[in-house]
């Protein structure tokens, strides 16, 4: 039963298709327990429901007593047709749609959709200054947040329950901070084709800078107790090693590449956003192991705040103060106008005077390009941006219409989950559970 | 007079199909990423390229597309698999790190309804350049480059799972995203949306595959 490397593991020759039937009457344990000795495998289901494979992730293990022989990996059980929804909207409705792909890191997955849409309109430098800024700052916080649930989620899964509460009561402190800004915790859809949905509120700066006195303390408490946790190291030092050609191979980016000794951050190498404008390092490990990993990514965290410090002195600076924070051509820049009533986030009521009480013009304007929104001139683009997971890709392609014609998202979880056979055979079945939370997956950006 | 009849659009112009010549080549030269017009990164890229495929594999690109700053291949599909091979080898090419497979339908294109796009990137050149190959509905297939870029394998069978293009020589062609036993391929243009009519306070808002478009 027990099949070699040559065979096809899936079907045998000459084997019933549920396999060797044992059936347990009473007088045969002799049988059952020679049989079992005879070294066979064991084939085992992780998933899709189990607490640690980070939504709804199968994995099929095939087991040696509790080494992994050969582990496969099972997607597609949270598809939902997103790439095709967003072809019966317009352009600007897509952001809506992106958002919710990879929710831990909503702004990248909007960022890397309105760069692309753009670069097909022709207008990526006429992007207002402010909103740059805004958008990398926003990006940034985005990713420590998503970094802590990263390694929050680490620590749980090895047995470590404070690091778990630690991430997510920090984490809090930035989804309150998007909340503020734009109305939602999670999904903002705040990044639009052409800027941002609306400026910062009032008394932001003063938030975001508590922010950032509060956070390195905090972070500083989470190094303490794993950094150097003797629990915490046996399960992740030498664990899931994957060396910088493997990464090559897999086509793997992000924390799990750079662990692996290259230096390699979109930001840094194709900066896009105004990322050149603002001094950070890269950090890199070379242990290739799922500790190098979350080293990088808690040193990643700590770089991202010294970006959002740089990002709240221009945003607050004279030079970006009052500027717009949507690109200033009326027939794409939208919705430019909104603001926060009492019954929630709405067009402002200055603007809802100028359309309906003195301009037919600015009606017909207004009600043609929220209904049919605007043309973008036919043709395909690729942008990329740095996600929390690695490089986040958008392939865009339009026909001239008023809705994409068709839009791939290149999702790092997606192809970095292509790491788990090489991480996990022959290695113990525990360390599964360590190896696939250092890829980090997120399953609405695997399956979207 | 512009086919507009049907639609909701008053305005005269909604149906108007602008016509453009198919299958033009970029003229040199082709510049880089910041723009044309005078020889740069792009033609540096086209020029090893060309000079790395020889005489033997010449006819593998069949044009070369500058839009936008970004470069675009389209390579006969037979010659795929050795062309990404020189891409990925040619120490001055060099590009190691393949960002996966995209596919595209275009139903009016004949022979070249279905495309795959690879995009591709050299980290040590730090450039990137796509590949794109067409084959027709009635022969949906490409061969596999999962030789070449490992990555390609989950990549592969997303886009036969959503396009029905089938990778030859790929190790295990299967769905992925849909289950096992799903019939069709969703992202393809003749497959519909689907969705249901929905009453909101007495009024029914149709699905949205079946709402006014103004494309």
């Amino acid at each position: 039963m027990s099949p070699t490397a040559q065979e096809d593991v899936y079907a045998t020759p000459g084997e019933a298709t549920e396999g060797k039937v044992f059936t347990v009457t009473g007088n045969d344990w002799d049988e059952v327990v020679d049989a079992a000795a005879q070294h066979e495998h064991l084939v085992i289901n992780m998933g899709p429901q189990h607490p640690s494979t980070h939504g709804v992730l199968r994995l099929v293990l095939t087991l040696d007593g509790e080494t992994v022989v050969e582990a496969r990996t099972v997607i597609g059980y949270l598809h939902t047709g997103i790439e095709k929804n967003m072809e019966y909207r317009t352009w600007t409705q897509g952001t809506t749609f992106v958002t919710r792909m990879d929710y831990l890191a909503p702004l990248f997955n909007e960022a890397a959709y309105c760069f692309a849409v753009e670069k097909l309109l022709g207008i990526a430098d006429r992007i207002p200054e402010r909103a740059q800024a805004i958008r990398v700052m926003m990006m940034e916080l985005n990713r420590i947040s998503s970094h802590l649930v990263a390694i929050a989620t680490y620590g749980m899964e090895l047995g470590a329950t404070t690091p778990m509460l630690f991430g997510f009561r920090e984490r809090e402190m930035v989804l309150d901070l998007f909340e503020y800004i734009t109305g939602l915790r999670m999904n903002m859809a705040y990044v639009r084709p052409g800027g941002v949905a609306q400026d910062l509120p009032v008394g932001t700066v003063d938030k975001v800078g508590e922010l950032l006195k509060a956070m390195p303390k905090r972070l500083k408490e989470m190094r303490k107790l794993l950094d150097e946790n003797p629990v915490y190291l046996r399960r992740t030092k030498d664990v899931a090693y994957l060396d910088l050609t493997g990464c090559m191979a897999l086509g793997i980016t992000g924390p799990m590449l750079r662990a692996a000794g290259l230096r390699w951050d979109l930001r840094k190498s194709q900066p896009y956003s105004g990322y050149e404008k603002y001094e950070f390092d890269v950090p890199v490990e070379t242990t290739c192991d799922v500790y190098g990993r979350y080293i990088v990514r808690m040193a990643e965290m700590d770089e991202s705040l010294k970006i959002i410090e740089q990002c709240l002195d221009r945003i607050a600076g004279s030079e970006l103060k009052g500027k717009p924070v949507m690109i200033q051509d009326k027939k794409i820049g939208w919705p430019s106008q909104l603001s926060l009533g009492h019954d929630g986030l709405g067009n402002s009521p200055d603007h809802i005077a100028h359309i309906m009480g003195t301009s037919m013009e600015a009606l017909i304007h207004h009600f043609k390009l929220v209904t049919e929104g605007f043309r973008v001139p036919p043709g395909q683009a690729y942008s990329a941006v740095e996600s929390p997971r690695g490089e986040l890709g958008a392939h865009v392609v339009s026909d001239g219409g008023t809705r994409p014609y068709r839009v791939h998202f290149r999702d790092p979880s997606f192809t970095n989950l292509q790491a788990v056979p090489a991480t996990c055979e022959g290695g113990m079945i525990a360390d599964v559970v360590s190896a696939v939370a250092s890829i980090d997956p997120v399953m609405g950006g695997v399956d979207r | 007079m512009f086919g507009t009849s049907g639609s909701g659009d008053t305005s005269g112009y909604g149906g108007l199909v602008v016509r453009r010549g198919q299958g033009l080549s970029s003229p040199r030269p082709y510049g880089g990423p910041d723009g044309g017009g005078t020889p740069g990164e792009f033609d540096e890229v086209a020029d090893e390229l060309e000079r790395s495929l020889g005489d033997e594999l010449a006819d593998a690109i069949e044009r070369v597309v500058v839009d936008r700053g970004e470069l675009t291949f389209h390579i006969k599909r037979e010659r795929l698999a050795q062309v990404a091979a020189h891409l990925r080898d040619n120490a001055a090419l060099r590009f190691e790190l393949s960002l996966g497979v995209s596919g595209v339908h275009y139903p009016n294109d004949t022979g070249r309804e279905l495309r795959a796009v690879y995009h591709l990137c050299s980290i040590t050149h730090n450039r990137r350049i796509r590949l794109e190959v067409s084959c027709p509905d009635s022969d949906p297939h490409i061969p596999s480059t999962v030789s070449v870029y490992p990555t390609h394998n989950w990549h592969e069978r997303e886009t036969y799972d959503f396009f029905g293009i089938v990778f030859d020589g790929h190790p295990a062609l299967t769905r992925i995203e849909m289950p096992d036993d799903w019939v069709g391929h969703p992202q393809r243009k003749d497959y519909p949306l689907g969705g249901i009519p929905v009453e909101y306070r007495g009024a029914e808002i149709p699905a949205p595959d079946e709402r006014r478009s103004y494309a």
